[in-house]
């Protein structure tokens, strides 16, 4: 049973939905309405190139899609990238989070150049890789092999996985550092106080209470991790079945003009999206900055 | 206060500015001034250089068109996507004057590639055509069918001398033109007339076997199946190989890459697939067409006409090396200096194989390429069936688009 609420709660309240609304407005119009469209035309035969077949046909496109090798190839090797980078960039971000927590000296410069990464543009940080890795024009090709690494689809996906970790493990390091923060130097003084090692200080006090925080940067890296595109159009332009689901898309909707399929595609990766924000949400307990019980009045 | 108002063109009493977006070519620039200086101040025509590669360039296109962009006026088009372009409604047909034109004196081939059922949507500007290039110090005769070179290969393999037939395997546009030139080869066929429906008959059966024996006879390079136009070149520019099946730029590379082997270097007719039955190759090129969201189609037709004018196409032929479409070019006295191939050129281009005529082209191509590579994984009779079948869901836009 909830209280009745009183007055002046229902005051704040009224308040509060008129601020939220001209920002409500705009999410709806840039953000819903897309949304929407892109539904309505996964349900249509829709092809740029046959633009008086135009016809409605249900969950048709649904079906081939989901029935498609190529999606599931596709749909494999997102999966693959999403959970290989942001376990790797977990480890990695926290180790640098930190380094930059602790630093005493030269404290700003740390944290600077760490997010240097992040702050360059993808689509150029991967044609470095690009040429780094191509023979003749980079200094990384003829340091493993022979062969030109971009070709093969082993080698090919590690190329792709390193550089997403190379560009987004600052963000990760940022988050949690974030995280760090929160942690009370007192408990910590208090842990070692009593005998606890750095290991289980670590374990024990600061990633229960960095918890949150810890959740928040998986969602967010993991949200993103699965939308990945920039590198992989720069680097191997999904060749040699490196395509991402967001690649087939790009390609269905770009190349092949087939707004029906590649829209049906976009529908497909906003509900997987939506689906590993419930499941981060309701099952893990994520919650929004700001959001948790403590926050609340 | 004029100036810059005239910079903008197209405004009124102003000159029109043609737009022409055109993929990059290293003298053409000299064509259009030319044609601008004729035009005499009825139009002007403008060079926006598409990118490089080809997806990057109708990329580009197709997504302005889509959204009704009037600033393009002249489009240059790889002749695989005009009819693409005119079931879209994005480009205009050439009629009337323009039309007979277009048509006085053109290649059979080139010409086919511009139309849509049944009327003209582009200029052929250039056309273009494979050989076989290969060591005339290690083969006596160039040999006229696959089997043939095949065979000479690994003779000349056992011998230990240089043996590699080198050409495009990667999986991408250059592994369908091979196919296409072996199905149109064999007599086969990949799509019926219309370009409705996919058949891949027996010609096309064929077609895969012969692709399939070449990938496993231990005479390609080990990266065939990567291999692109200019890793090719390299390649027989590095002296690896005794047989090259590519392009006619290779010539001039090979001059100034290799002056050495140069000497060397003979041309043939692409190897046929049956003994006595002479190959059809597959012809590349570009046409031009006029946008249907142009503020002066009249100038555009105009400008597009001039840019591929006997005189303009022989300047881009010696000058840039792509070969004309007008066949009386080839008698010019001037060709055979800059073009020492050209009577086999012209032969190829005379029965030239078109690749498959339908708006889907790029589905299909992109079916095809991915099905087809590795060629040395491809079993004839069941890869007909599955082509068949993904094919004809590309040409109905059904299916998903390999990425």
């Amino acid at each position: 049973m909830k209280a009745p609420l009183s007055e002046g709660k229902k005051a704040e309240r009224r308040l509060g939905w008129l601020l939220c609304a001209p920002a409500a407005l705009v999410m709806v119009a840039v953000t819903a309405y897309p949304i929407f469209y892109s539904v309505w035309l996964s349900l249509q035969r829709f092809d740029l190139k046959f633009p008086d077949q135009r016809e409605f046909i249900g969950l048709e496109n649904y079906v081939t899609v989901l029935t498609n090798e190529f999606w599931w190839t596709a749909f494999g090797v997102t999966m693959l990238i999403t959970v290989v980078t942001v376990a790797v960039e977990l480890v990695l971000g926290m180790g640098l989070a930190i380094i930059m927590h602790r630093t005493i000296i030269g404290r700003g410069l740390v944290r600077t150049s760490a997010l240097i990464p992040y702050g360059i543009v993808t689509v150029v940080a991967a044609f470095s890789w690009r040429y780094a890795w191509t023979p003749d024009t980079g200094y990384l090709a003829n340091l493993f092999s022979d062969g030109a690494p971009l070709t093969e689809r082993a080698s090919a996906l590690g190329i792709i996985m390193l550089a997403e970790i190379w560009k987004t493990t600052p963000f990760m390091a940022l988050l949690l550092m974030a995280g760090l923060a929160l942690v009370p130097d007192d408990l910590l003084k208090a842990a070692s106080m009593d005998g606890a090692s750095a290991w289980q200080r670590f374990t024990k006090v600061m990633l229960p209470v960095m918890k949150p925080a810890i959740l928040v940067a998986l969602l967010f890296r993991t949200l993103d991790a699965f939308r990945v595109f920039d590198n992989i159009y720069v680097l191997t332009a999904g060749a040699n079945q490196t395509s991402s689901v967001s690649m087939l898309a790009y390609n269905n909707l770009m190349k092949g003009l087939n707004l029906g399929i590649g829209s049906t595609m976009s529908v497909l990766i906003f509900l997987t999206v939506a689906v590993i924000a419930f499941i981060f949400v309701k099952l893990f307990g994520t919650a929004a900055p700001g959001s948790s019980d403590e926050g609340r009045r | 206060m004029l100036l810059p108002l005239a910079a903008c063109g197209g405004g009124d009493g102003g000159v029109p500015t043609i737009n022409l977006y055109y993929p990059p070519e290293q003298n053409l620039q000299t064509v259009i001034d030319n044609c601008n200086e004729q035009a005499q101040g009825r139009y002007r025509i403008e060079y926006r250089v598409l990118p490089r590669g080809a997806d990057d360039q109708r990329v580009q296109m197709v997504r302005r068109l889509a959204a009704g962009d009037r600033g393009m006026d002249v489009l240059g088009l790889d002749v695989t996507w005009t009819q693409e372009f005119a079931s879209a409604n994005w480009i205009l047909p050439w009629t009337g004057d323009a039309r007979a034109e277009v048509e006085r004196g053109t290649l059979a081939g080139p010409l086919e590639s511009a139309r849509y059922e049944d009327e003209l949507f582009g200029a052929p500007k250039n056309t273009n055509v494979q050989l076989l290039w290969y060591r005339t110090d290690l083969v006596e005769q160039p040999p006229e069918t696959w089997d043939d070179m095949i065979a000479q290969a690994q003779r000349l393999k056992e011998q230990g001398q240089p043996y590699q037939v080198l050409t495009m395997g990667a999986q991408y546009e250059g592994l369908v033109a091979f196919y296409n030139t072996l199905v149109a080869s064999a007599g086969g066929q990949i799509l019926n007339e219309d370009g409705t429906e996919a058949v891949f008959d027996e010609g096309a059966v064929r077609a895969l076997e012969v692709l399939q024996r070449f990938a496993t006879a231990g005479v390609t390079s080990a990266s065939f199946t990567n291999a692109l136009e200019d890793d090719v070149r390299l390649a027989f520019q590095s002296g690896n190989g005794a047989f090259q099946l590519n392009w006619p730029f290779v010539y001039p590379a090979l001059q100034e890459g290799a002056p050495e082997l140069a000497d060397k270097v003979g041309w043939a007719r692409y190897p046929g697939v049956d003994a006595g039955q002479p190959s059809r190759v597959t012809i590349g090129g570009v046409n031009l067409a006029v946008s249907r969201f142009s503020d002066h189609p009249d100038e555009a037709f105009e400008a597009a006409l001039c840019i591929r004018d006997a005189e303009n196409q022989k300047f881009s032929a010696i000058n840039d090396g792509v070969p004309p479409t007008i066949e009386s070019i080839y008698a010019d006295p001037e060709m055979t200096e800059a073009y020492p191939m050209k009577d086999e050129i012209l032969a190829e281009l005379r029965d030239g194989a078109t690749r498959p005529l339908t708006p889907a082209y790029q589905n299909v191509s992109t079916v095809l390429s991915v099905t087809l590579s590795p060629p040395s994984a491809i079993r004839p009779q069941e890869t007909a069936d599955e082509l068949r079948r993904s094919v004809q869901d590309a040409l109905e836009s059904k299916g998903v688009l390999p990425g």
